[in-house]
């Protein structure tokens, strides 16, 4: 009986199933479909020509790279986009000292409170304090921004699929709209206040390219500030924020993996020395 | 319970003889998984699986807890902690990546356990209740990750909620409603995070008291074994500890040796990226997909776009119901008086070559975006699914004839040389 | 995987633990190894596992305070916050500090002169936690007209602890002076605790 209904439901599915393929590739065969700009002038991420130094399973972090990269995202980024979850203490990791940190910190304007009238007001930052936001609230960061929130950075590089290289890439990737795709697609067009950037998933981003010439940061230790060259630094820098435990996290795993692999060794030894002692008395075990 | 020549736990000094006495835990322990339990000395290593999923419901357990202990279910603040817990809290970046790829690993396991169960026809009597207490396991255990998976409240937290008691709302009539007393609002928010993060932390422990059940009832009939005969006198079982234990514990290295190398070189390839940008109700995510675990039944869900009668909508949440319900009844719908697949000749070229790659289809096409052909391959690959429990497998199991049997596990494993019944799993050596 | 060793009559031996030379040993010695290598790594995970109850970095950032005195008159005290914690920090008057010092410090519960409490060079300025050392209520008396117990310094009110002008216990149940944090003056007017 249930045997009897099982099959009665299982057709039941299968036809319902197969009425929705039947009518699916009938659609599918009956209409055309047309391939869209985005599927076909989209570009995956790459990284930069030498990589980057924390790549791999022994990477590290470049700690040069990484304060110019702070440079850059302090002189160029922060102007639109929020780092929310780093906290201003976290830049000693970069390699500067309590006292650099802090010099730092006294340079950025935090909300507050006057501790006499109880205003909000703003005060001078703490390295205890998070970075800033440039805006007070997401309303006013979409409306200076065209309707468009500029996305906190913290966590950019995991929030992308390949990451770091997407912001390398994206950053560098600006360029004018390659004439194929006009022919391809007449329809397509870059609207006022878009840009072309093939590496934007749909080509058109409404963020102005914000390194637009070499030499934009002078870097403190005399690294030529190319356009590439900044796009790597801060996309290592933003590496940084959004994962600061990755090299720690890659240098554990080495020893923890290394004992496993010991003591699973030993554990297949034991095992097998057990094992061998382990044989059936005989061929009958039949007891009739 | 057990087998007559089973060993008997014997009290070696005072205070197990004490204990013995008042509190017989070393004894239960014993006849549990020591000595005290005899197993089929034939078990290959796709039997070390249900030990490893035991492992990692407790290793969810331990880092759970831990988590807990940072971790703030309200809306304004769950990213921001989980972050906290990333940045600040001491070997938190460890604990919340053990705890997301424990929970893959987890399901991993247990996927193998199942197929394991499916091919050997592990749910058979005298068994069954082992297996309706395992399929139970692994509702509880879909109904907790998805729960898990909105605590960061990222975007495929809340659309991933979004989307799963939306399904609720394709029930004629009550739908609307139940959907929103599930959520105890219109949309995710406080109350909804709040009641996942509370349930989260229950079920596991309903979990576990599950295992704990299904483990005893395990222990009734005793193992199964690759042959599917039953076990049938002293030489045909070995005590659990030691070579059951020590198997496992290579089992258990091996298994760590694979989470371990994702947990610290790999700990967000089984993610999704866009759960590191915080919940935002007024923007849904390019594609949504669930966690890859549950690919193929969302690949199911999506399969129905037909309305036929009932609304497509209501079909796909059926037949996803379904899909899994379906396991309840398969020891009535597999007459076959042999279990193992090893003897069952058709019942083993649908399984090889119609479950399994349908099952891999079914992967695919539900982490894909819901666009042809995926959901051309995902509709046939669920016909297929529904026939392969629903009609096909009552129906072979009476037309086959089964190869012969060995006459017991002794015989097998010393024939092991001669028929490749065993494969090259067939442990004791001869 | 068929290893060919021994016969079919041999039994299952678990116990290990026959005397028949080196081979038993070396087995043995393996057994022992691969159960040690469990136990190692299971302690090795007790280590983040308990070590992730302890402060964590942004609690520890904000182990350091900064306080400014400046405007900080004689007689007057503020209540600033420490790790959570309140703190005192009080300028004493001469009178005060006449009081502290005419005191037999031998006879105290908690001997201590008020030198000691202070630092060199500010020796009118007391800083102390605000934290009774009987229970851990916050004693009254850093505000203005509050109780400041029989000796004028601070009282505690949950079980009537005294201090004097050198918050040491003079009356009551707790057992020590209000606790001292490290401290230093970086300029005549500023105070970084911790």
């Amino acid at each position: 009986m249930i045997r009897l209904v099982g099959i009665l439901i299982g057709l039941g599915f299968t036809f319902v199933v197969l009425l929705a393929f039947v009518t699916g590739a009938y659609t599918a065969a009956t209409e055309e479909t047309t391939e869209s700009a985005t599927y076909v002038f989209h570009e995956e991420a790459h990284s930069p020509e030498s990589g980057f130094s924390f790549d791999g399973p022994f990477g590290k972090w470049n700690l040069t790279q990484l304060q110019r990269g702070y440079q850059v995202y302090k002189e160029v980024c922060a102007a639109c986009h929020s780092l929310n979850y780093v906290a201003i203490r976290d830049l000693q990791q970069l390699g500067y000292s309590e006292a650099q940190v802090k010099a730092e910190a006294a340079t950025l304007q935090v909300p507050g409170i006057n501790p006499d009238t109880g205003e909000e007001e703003m005060r001078q930052a703490l390295p205890t304090d998070y970075f800033p936001s440039p805006y007070p609230n997401a309303v006013a960061a979409s409306a200076a921004n065209g309707g468009k929130i500029p996305p906190d950075l913290s966590l950019i590089t995991k929030a992308r699929h390949d990451g770091s290289n997407y912001v390398y890439s994206l950053l560098s990737g600006y360029q004018p709209m390659p004439a194929e795709l006009n022919q391809q697609f007449p329809d397509f067009e870059v609207p006022v206040g878009g840009y072309y950037n093939p590496y934007f998933e749909s080509l058109v981003i409404g963020m102005a390219p914000p390194l637009a010439a070499d030499g934009q940061v002078t870097y403190a230790d005399g690294t030529e500030a190319s356009i590439s060259q900044m796009s790597a630094d801060v996309a290592a820098f933003l590496t940084w924020t959004a994962e600061p435990k990755l090299i720690e996290r890659k240098s554990t795993g080495w020893p923890v993996l290394g004992f496993l692999l010991f003591a699973t060794i030993l554990a297949w030894l034991a095992k097998k020395q057990i094992w061998a002692s382990a044989k059936p008395r005989n061929a009958s075990g039949r007891e009739d | 319970m057990s087998f007559p020549w089973a060993k008997e736990y014997q009290p070696q000094n005072g205070l197990t003889k004490f204990l013995d006495e008042k509190l017989p835990l070393p004894r239960f322990v014993y006849n549990a998984v020591g000595a005290g339990y005899p197993v089929p000395r034939n078990l290959s290593y796709f039997w070390n699986f249900g030990v490893l999923a035991g492992f990692f419901l407790m290793l969810q357990i331990v880092t759970g807890v831990v988590l807990a202990m940072h971790y703030a279910a309200n809306t304004q603040v769950a990213f921001a902690s989980v972050e906290h817990i990333m940045r600040d809290v001491n070997w938190g970046w460890l604990m919340r990546y053990a705890h997301a790829n424990g929970a893959s690993f987890f399901f991993m396991v247990v996927y193998i356990h199942i197929f394991r169960g499916l091919f050997y026809a592990s749910y058979k009597p005298p068994r069954e209740m082992i297996w309706l207490l395992g399929v139970t396991i692994f509702l509880l255990m879909m109904a907790t990750a998805f729960m898990g998976y909105v605590l960061p409240w990222g975007q495929m937290s809340f659309w991933g909620a979004q989307v799963i008691t939306g399904l609720f709302e394709a029930i004629p009539l009550v739908g609307p409603p139940l959907k929103t007393w599930l959520l105890g609002g219109f949309a995710p928010d406080n109350a909804a995070l709040n009641r996942f993060f509370s349930l989260h932390f229950l079920l596991p422990f309903v979990i576990l008291g599950c295992v704990i059940l299904h483990i005893w009832a395990l222990h009734i009939p005793g193992s199964s074994n690759p042959t599917g005969v039953e076990v049938k006198g002293e030489s045909d079982t070995l005590p659990f500890h030691p070579y059951y234990t020590a198997k496992d514990g290579f089992g258990l290295g091996v298994a760590l040796i694979a989470f371990m190398t994702f947990v610290f070189f790999l700990p967000n390839m089984l993610g999704h990226p866009d759960n590191y940008i915080e919940a935002n109700p007024l923007s849904t995510p390019a594609h949504i997909v669930p966690e890859w675990y549950f690919y193929p039944f969302y690949a199911i869900l999506r399969a129905f776009t037909f309305d036929f009668i009932l609304p497509a909508k209501l079909w796909g949440v059926l037949a996803m119901f379904a899909s899994i319900l379906v396991w309840f009844f398969l020891p009535w719908l597999d007459k076959s008086p042999v279990r193992s697949g090893h003897y069952r000749p058709l019942f083993r070229k649908f399984f090889w070559f119609g479950l399994i790659p349908v099952m891999a289809v079914l992967f695919v096409c539900g982490g894909a975006p819901a666009e042809e052909p995926y959901v051309m391959i995902s509709q046939l690959a669920t016909a297929y699914y529904f026939l392969h429990f629903l009609v096909i497998l009552p129906i072979i199991s009476s037309i086959e004839r089964p190869d012969p049997l060995p006459f017991s596990i002794t015989e097998a494993v010393l024939n092991s040389d001669k028929k490749a019944v065993l494969g090259e799993n067939a442990e004791p050596a001869v | 995987m068929a290893s060919t060793t021994g016969n079919a009559e041999t039994t299952p031996d678990t116990s290990g633990g026959v005397e028949s030379g080196d081979g038993v040993r070396r087995r043995d010695f393996i057994n022992i190894a691969a159960v040690s290598a469990a136990g190692v790594g299971g302690l090795a995970v007790v280590y983040p596992l308990v070590s992730q109850m302890a402060p964590s970095a942004d609690v520890l950032a904000e182990s350091t305070t900064e306080l400014d005195i400046s405007t900080l008159e004689a007689g007057q005290s503020i209540k600033a916050v420490f790790r959570k914690q309140p703190i005192f920090v009080r300028r004493l008057t001469p009178a005060e500090i006449e009081a502290a010092n005419a005191v037999d410090v031998s006879s105290l519960r908690d001997p201590a002169t008020l030198d000691e409490i202070t630092k060199p060079g500010h020796g009118n300025v007391l800083v102390v936690m605000g934290v009774c050392t009987h229970l851990g209520c916050v004693p009254l008396g850093a505000q203005e007209g509050e109780n400041k117990g029989e000796f004028g310094g601070y009282f505690c009110p949950c079980h009537g602890s005294h201090y004097d002008t050198a918050a040491r216990i003079r009356k009551g149940p707790a057992p020590t002076n209000l606790a001292v944090p490290d401290y230093e003056f970086t300029s005549d007017t500023t105070i970084v605790i911790g």
